[in-house]
């Protein structure tokens, strides 16, 4: 399902996220070095870089993870790295974070790990209004029948979906998804980029996709961002990263497509 | 010859890499239980998972205790009569045992048997709630990871080791009497009205205080350990172990201290 426009824009391009200048090290360990990046409304920006490049550190400090050694992050308006930590957690219920390992609470069942972040945010909020919510996001995801199984029962593209729809719940204004389909076979991750997809468009999301799966980018990326070395040496659209000369983008192609 | 370690900022050795590592590990256990006391009491206050916290660690040592206590009863009493025998003071018996199970043994001994199934499960958990990223999970759904999982749990252990505690006094009593009636003809009331004619209310509060501290102590160093547990599966497995050995080693040192403190009040 690969994705042949952006989409449509109301007005001009509104910036959701913007990164300027971003340094981030650990000890010796020089991750993020001038890392500049603006995500606009609506758009999906897939990152793609090798594993343990700093790509996941990226998303990590959009979110307040993490801490930058130097440099502006801006998400919906608001100074990451200044915020105080109520608006912080204000932000945050408005950003979606799909972990890599779906980091779902393994002593709760589905229904559970759903309805906490609406238990524990919204004070008030009646049992009918909860499990319309829970039902909502499982028809999203496809996974309706699973909700009163445990984590551990689900199959790895599963617990991906319902990590998502644990994101979803709140209904975020901006999905961050770290590697969403490694650790899958092709057909899982085929589903999961089309469910990146419907959540574009069913939820009106703006996301930036963290992959080193070219297949992953290539279908549900707006934009590609080529990360390489500590910051992104090219972005654009897919044909226009991978149709040049550039021997890291044409190596890290062939990789994917041709081995 | 080796460069002299003196700066951090340089990613040099302060005093040594041990010292260096004790001393910020001391500093960020120091800010880890500030952290507890600041967060304890502001709202919102997570009282149902307290409660099912309290109910896991009743659950979970409850067994273990009854069986301890009760042995230790026996034990301590058999252990004690030919002593006794000696200078013709049998009589004295129940008192003796009062004493010992409720002034130091059953506190005593709930608290480390805690800290081996509880610590250890506190820390396991929460190691592997760490290392699997659901501890950021609930920080980016905007909900306080401390809070919901380091509070709830302390507090839990402050609350449940003390009943533990009184728990396991009345079995080691119950032991003790089950162990005197097989030898004397002493009625249950009598056994236990002479094993309290010398506990005072100072022994009482004594032994709450312990026990709430011993919680304390086994709630915190569980958490901090799972807290900041690092390398994948084998650091939770750390995690649990080193819970289990620092509660068991702070619990004996502040034994020794609040004997000494309760010794103290008595004198004066």
């Amino acid at each position: 399902m690969e994705k042949q426009s952006l989409p449509a824009k109301n007005g001009p391009e509104e910036p959701v996220i913007i990164i300027r200048d971003l340094y981030k090290s650990f000890g010796d360990l020089h991750v993020l070095k001038g890392v500049d990046l603006t995500v606009f409304k609506g758009e999906n920006v897939a990152v793609l870089g090798k594993s343990g490049s700093g790509k996941s550190v990226l998303i990590r400090i959009l979110v307040g993870l993490l801490k930058p050694d130097k440099g502006e992050v801006t998400v919906l308006g608001h100074q990451v790295n200044n915020l105080p930590e109520n608006e912080l957690n204000a932000l945050r219920l408005r950003v979606g974070f799909s972990f890599q390992s779906s980091a779902l609470y393994d002593s709760m069942s589905i229904r559970q790990n759903l309805e906490f972040p609406l238990k524990m945010n919204i004070k008030n909020i009646s049992k009918q209004e909860i499990d319309k919510s829970v039902k909502e996001v499982l028809e999203a995801v496809g996974l309706e029948d699973k909700i009163d199984q445990m984590p551990a029962d689900l199959s790895g593209g599963q617990r991906k979906r319902i990590g998502i729809a644990r994101t979803l719940i709140l209904k975020p204004e901006i999905m961050l998804y770290d590697e969403p389909t490694s650790g899958l076979d092709p057909i899982t991750s085929s589903e999961i980029n089309k469910l990146i997809n419907l959540v574009q468009e069913q939820y009106n999301t703006s996301s930036i996709i963290i992959t080193h799966d070219l297949t992953c980018a290539r279908d549900t990326g707006d934009r590609i961002a080529m990360f390489e070395d500590g910051r992104f040496n090219k972005t654009g659209k897919f044909e226009e990263v991978f149709n040049d000369t550039d021997e890291q983008a044409n190596s890290f192609y062939n990789y994917n497509f041709i081995q | 010859m080796q460069e002299p370690v003196f700066n951090a900022r340089n990613n040099k050795y302060v005093l040594s890499e041990g010292l260096d590592e004790f001393f910020s590990g001391v500093s960020k256990a120091y800010r880890f239980v500030g952290q507890y006391f600041r967060q304890a009491f502001k709202p919102p206050f997570h009282f149902s998972e307290v409660v099912n916290q309290c109910f896991e660690i009743g659950l979970r040592s409850l067994t273990l205790i009854t069986l301890t206590g009760f042995i230790i009863g026996i034990v301590f009493t058999k252990q004690s009569r030919p002593a006794l025998e000696d200078f013709g003071a049998t009589s004295w018996l129940p008192s003796l045992i009062g004493i010992a199970i409720v002034k130091a043994l059953g506190p005593l001994v709930t608290a480390l048997i805690c800290a081996g199934k509880v610590g250890s499960g506190i820390g396991a958990e929460l190691g592997s709630m760490k290392v699997t990223e659901q501890i950021d999970a609930m920080e980016v759904s905007a909900i306080n990871p401390f809070k919901y999982l380091v509070v709830t749990r302390v507090t839990a252990t402050m609350i449940a080791i003390p009943i533990l505690s009184f728990y396991c006094i009345l079995v080691g009593l119950m032991g003790s009497f089950v162990n005197v009636s097989t030898q004397e003809s002493t009625s249950f009331l009598t056994f236990f009205q002479n094993s309290f004619s010398t506990i005072h209310f100072l022994d009482l509060f004594t032994s709450v205080v312990k026990s709430i501290v011993y919680g304390f102590t086994i709630g915190i160093v569980g958490s901090y350990k799972g807290y900041y547990a690092t390398s994948g599966t084998r650091g939770v497995g750390k995690a649990a172990n080193q819970a289990v050995v620092m509660a068991m080693f702070l619990i004996f040192i502040e034994e020794v201290i609040i004997v000494q403190i309760s010794n103290w009040i008595r004198f004066f």
